[in-house]
């Protein structure tokens, strides 16, 4: 070990004096590990371990959390003996695509196996984050009874769990300070689970089960509420109605971040002004989300709450460029607007006209599958809002066609983008102008955004946009492609061009053999690559696997399907190995 | 070791006409498309394209699985009252059709419910579970045109690319897939 021996030979050396001695070793052990233990950044702890035995040490005994971006790439076992005193894991789970109905049900990353070796090994766990994991309540349960210190469960995109899973947390987990459910599938049994809680419990700082469809139990709600004083964050489901809102509202006015129930209800003058008033009485309320259902007559209840928002979630709630326009009068100070596409370019507008402090923007598409003559925005919309709004360095947006133009505009006025996800609706959509393919918008982008780290491409595209990404996309980490390309040297630009790239997500695009086995080199240095309806056959995904054994290379096979095509690939880096727990139609080859 | 060619291949009992040398699995289900799709009635078939994609083109629009990729949960809940899933419903023997809408519905339990109310046919949840044993069996035309049984997808795949759904009676449909196995072995026998 090299830095012994420097102290060997120092100790020797008559001439070396203390101040001049290079390397660790000067230091006890437990400093070091006090050191190193304050930091808090992922890739700095990386970097520290690769310096010398004594680092890597250090760091991993004072290592109390642990993000994993795919379940499969590393063990529990593995984990546990590298990091003996974690306390909040994070994990992903399926492939992004998941999302959109492209893996099978029962495809895998089942949480169970994970908490029976942490039940062992990390019985002081205290967090647990979760997307796209599948979650039992047979897990739930278990989580429940096995972590004395637990505090915090967040699940998004989870699915496999009910409402009986959340009352086993609720009623066993002691020290529960956060409970978060985001957008998963869950089977919810319209029970009482809520009332789980025991009448002692008041840790809890964050509630959010806005996902949820029946009706809970108000009473239960409103006395959790009222006893944890500590909550800052509530978010609620549909069934709350406004009244119940504001009994909320009143009992917790420290609240940071509110996601409301529906916003329609018959209101007497007298509820719609104690409504208004529980608004302003928020003043720390810097998050806004919910509504669902909106009588945009009542929106201006929330104006005395908007100056302090800096995140306003609207994504469910279809409200018209006159209503926005009217809202975002009062919320100069907003980073993060998340909206649905029914405000068209109009209420865009309004967003780069009272929002200069934009960050990020997401529109999302009311009707996805509308045909004829369907809203939403366009172009100008666009245009609109980089005019205005120029520290924007987010955005995702789905519109029904695009110009090369109005892109290259937008990244000319705002030239920070660090994630661009344009979302073309309509596949292999040219410029709506001048018919041509939408090459030059996205080397617009990459030729402008330099930090550009995350991009979709859509709309009707030919390998030039590849070679663009390949040229100039020198900080691309994810790479979203779909009904793109004209052949295999697209996808070989991408793969040898960009230095940096972890993940690379392809659906229905031409790039076959030559294109998958032109990344060979480089996909252990990439955390996954997902290649589905494109050209990729089983040889040529049997010849990836031969070459690089330390890469799974799994096939989804569909019944009736030609055998000979690989319809749906996914490889991905991993110490672990080939899965145990494949269903029989994932292949690991 | 089977001498390959043209020798063995002939003397191999099949079901399918003779000369296409698919494996007898997919063959059957080849033969089970053909059976609900001969049956439907107003034989509107739509054009079924063999791209490398997932891109199967219908008469109106061209409707890919998982696109927009706008994920499950939100296509759901963005759903305001303008935009239902509506799908026409017609059971064998009764004279009207009618019609359901499938963003009500959560899963397939609850649509056999209501499918069980619309008709008064009990049985539905069952027969989901184990078409093999029931009266009534429900099935769906998906956006390629084939008639496929319901339950086996997830259901937010189901609810994509159902076009609209059928209750045939049990009886019937082994009946018809008896005449074709028949008609099969007849066209082998004179081969």
């Amino acid at each position: 070990m090299e830095c012994c021996n420097k102290r060997r030979m120092m100790k020797e050396s008559p001439e070396s004096n203390f101040m001049n001695r290079r390397g660790s070793s000067c230091f006890p052990d437990e400093v070091l590990e006090r050191v190193i233990g304050m930091l808090k950044s992922r890739k700095d702890r990386s970097s520290v371990s690769l310096v010398c035995k004594e680092w890597y040490n250090a760091e991993r005994w004072s290592r109390r959390n642990v993000f994993i971006g795919n379940c499969y790439s590393v063990s529990p076992e593995i984990l546990t003996r590298r990091f003996p005193n974690i306390r909040s894991v994070t994990l992903k789970g399926k492939p992004r695509f998941s999302d959109f109905n492209l893996v099978p049900a029962n495809w895998g990353a089942d949480i169970h196996f994970w908490l029976v070796v942490f039940a062992e090994k990390y019985p002081f766990l205290e967090e647990l984050r979760l997307k796209r994991m599948t979650v039992t309540d047979e897990s739930l349960k278990f989580l429940a009874r096995s972590f004395p210190n637990f505090k915090a469960i967040s699940l998004q995109n989870c699915d496999g769990f009910s409402t009986d899973g959340l009352a086993a947390i609720a009623a066993d987990c002691k020290n529960l300070t956060e409970l978060d459910i985001q957008e998963n599938v869950i089977d919810d049994k319209n029970d009482n689970w809520l009332t789980c809680f025991p009448e002692s419990f008041t840790s809890l700082e964050v509630l959010n089960f806005s996902i949820l469809h029946n009706d809970v139990n108000f009473d239960a709600l409103e006395k959790l509420v009222t006893r944890c004083k500590s909550l800052k964050t509530l978010k609620l489901n549909k069934s709350i109605t406004l009244e119940q809102l504001q009994r909320l509202l009143f009992r917790a006015p420290q609240l940071c971040e509110l996601g409301t129930g529906s916003f329609s209800q018959e209101l007497t003058t007298q509820q719609y002004t104690e409504l208004e008033g529980a608004f302003s009485n928020c003043k720390n309320l810097n998050t806004l989300s919910g509504l669902w259902v909106v009588t945009p007559q009542y929106l201006p209840v929330l104006y005395p709450a908007c100056a302090n928002l800096t995140f306003l979630n609207f994504s469910y709630a279809p409200l018209d460029s006159d209503d926005i326009a009217k809202l975002l009068v009062h919320c100069a100070n907003i980073r993060r607007l998340w909206v649905v596409d029914t405000i068209e370019d109009k209420g865009l507008e309004a967003v780069g006209t009272h929002c200069p402090l934009l960050e990020e923007l997401r529109v999302f598409p009311a009707d996805p599958f509308a045909e004829g003559d369907a809203r939403g925005v366009t172009d100008s919309g666009f245009i609109a809002v980089s005019q205005g709004c120029r520290n924007l360095h987010y955005v995702l947006y789905f519109c029904r066609h695009m110009t090369n133009a109005a892109v290259a505009t937008v990244v000319q006025n705002c030239p920070d983008f660090t994630h661009f996800r344009l979302c073309i609706m309509n596949p292999g959509q040219p410029d709506y102008r001048t018919s041509e393919p939408m090459d030059e918008a996205f080397g617009a982008v990459v030729k402008t955004c330099s930090k550009l780290q995350r991009l979709a491409i859509s709309g009707l595209l030919t390998d030039l946009t590849f070679e663009y990404i390949g040229k100039y996309a020198k900080n691309l980490e994810t790479l979203s492609v779909a009904f793109a390309g004209s052949s295999d040297w697209g996808m070989q630009c991408v793969l040898e061009g960009c230095p940096k790239l972890r993940k690379l997500e392809i659906r229905d695009c031409p790039f076959g053999n030559a294109a998958l086995l032109s990344g060979l080199e480089k996909y252990e240095s990439m955390r996954s690559l997902w290649m589905s309806d494109c050209k990729v056959t089983m040889n040529g995904c049997r010849l990836l696997a031969k070459e690089m054994p330390r890469l799974n290379v799994e096939v989804i096979k569909e019944d009736g399907s030609d055998d000979s095509q690989a319809e749906r690939v996914y490889v991905y880096r991993s110490v672990a190995g080939p899965r145990r727990d494949a269903p029989p139609f994932v292949l690991t080859l | 070791m089977a001498r390959k060619g043209l020798g063995f291949e002939i003397t191999e009992l099949r079901l399918g006409l003779p000369g296409e040398p698919k494996s007898l699995v997919s063959t059957n289900k080849n033969e089970k498309k053909r059976m609900f799709s001969e049956i439907d009635d107003n034989g509107e078939k739509e054009k079924k394209s063999n791209t490398g994609g997932n891109l199967k083109t219908t008469e109106s629009k061209a409707q890919v699985v998982g696109w927009p990729p706008v994920c499950s949960y939100r296509k759901k809940n963005s759903m305001n009252e303008a935009t239902k899933m509506y799908v026409k419903v017609s059971m064998d023997g009764a004279p009207f059709l009618r019609k359901i809408d499938l963003g009500m519905h959560k899963g397939y339990s609850e649509l056999a419910l209501a499918l069980e109310k619309l008709f008064g046919c009990y049985g539905m949840g069952e027969a989901l579970k184990d078409p093999e044993n029931c009266e009534h069996v429900p099935i769906y035309e998906d956006k390629e045109g084939d008639w496929m049984l319901v339950g086996d997808v997830p259901w937010e795949m189901f609810m994509e690319s159902c076009k609209r759904l059928r209750i045939m009676k049990r009886s019937d449909a082994w009946q018809i897939e008896k005449t074709y196995i028949e008609i099969d072995e007849i066209k082998e026998k004179n081969v």
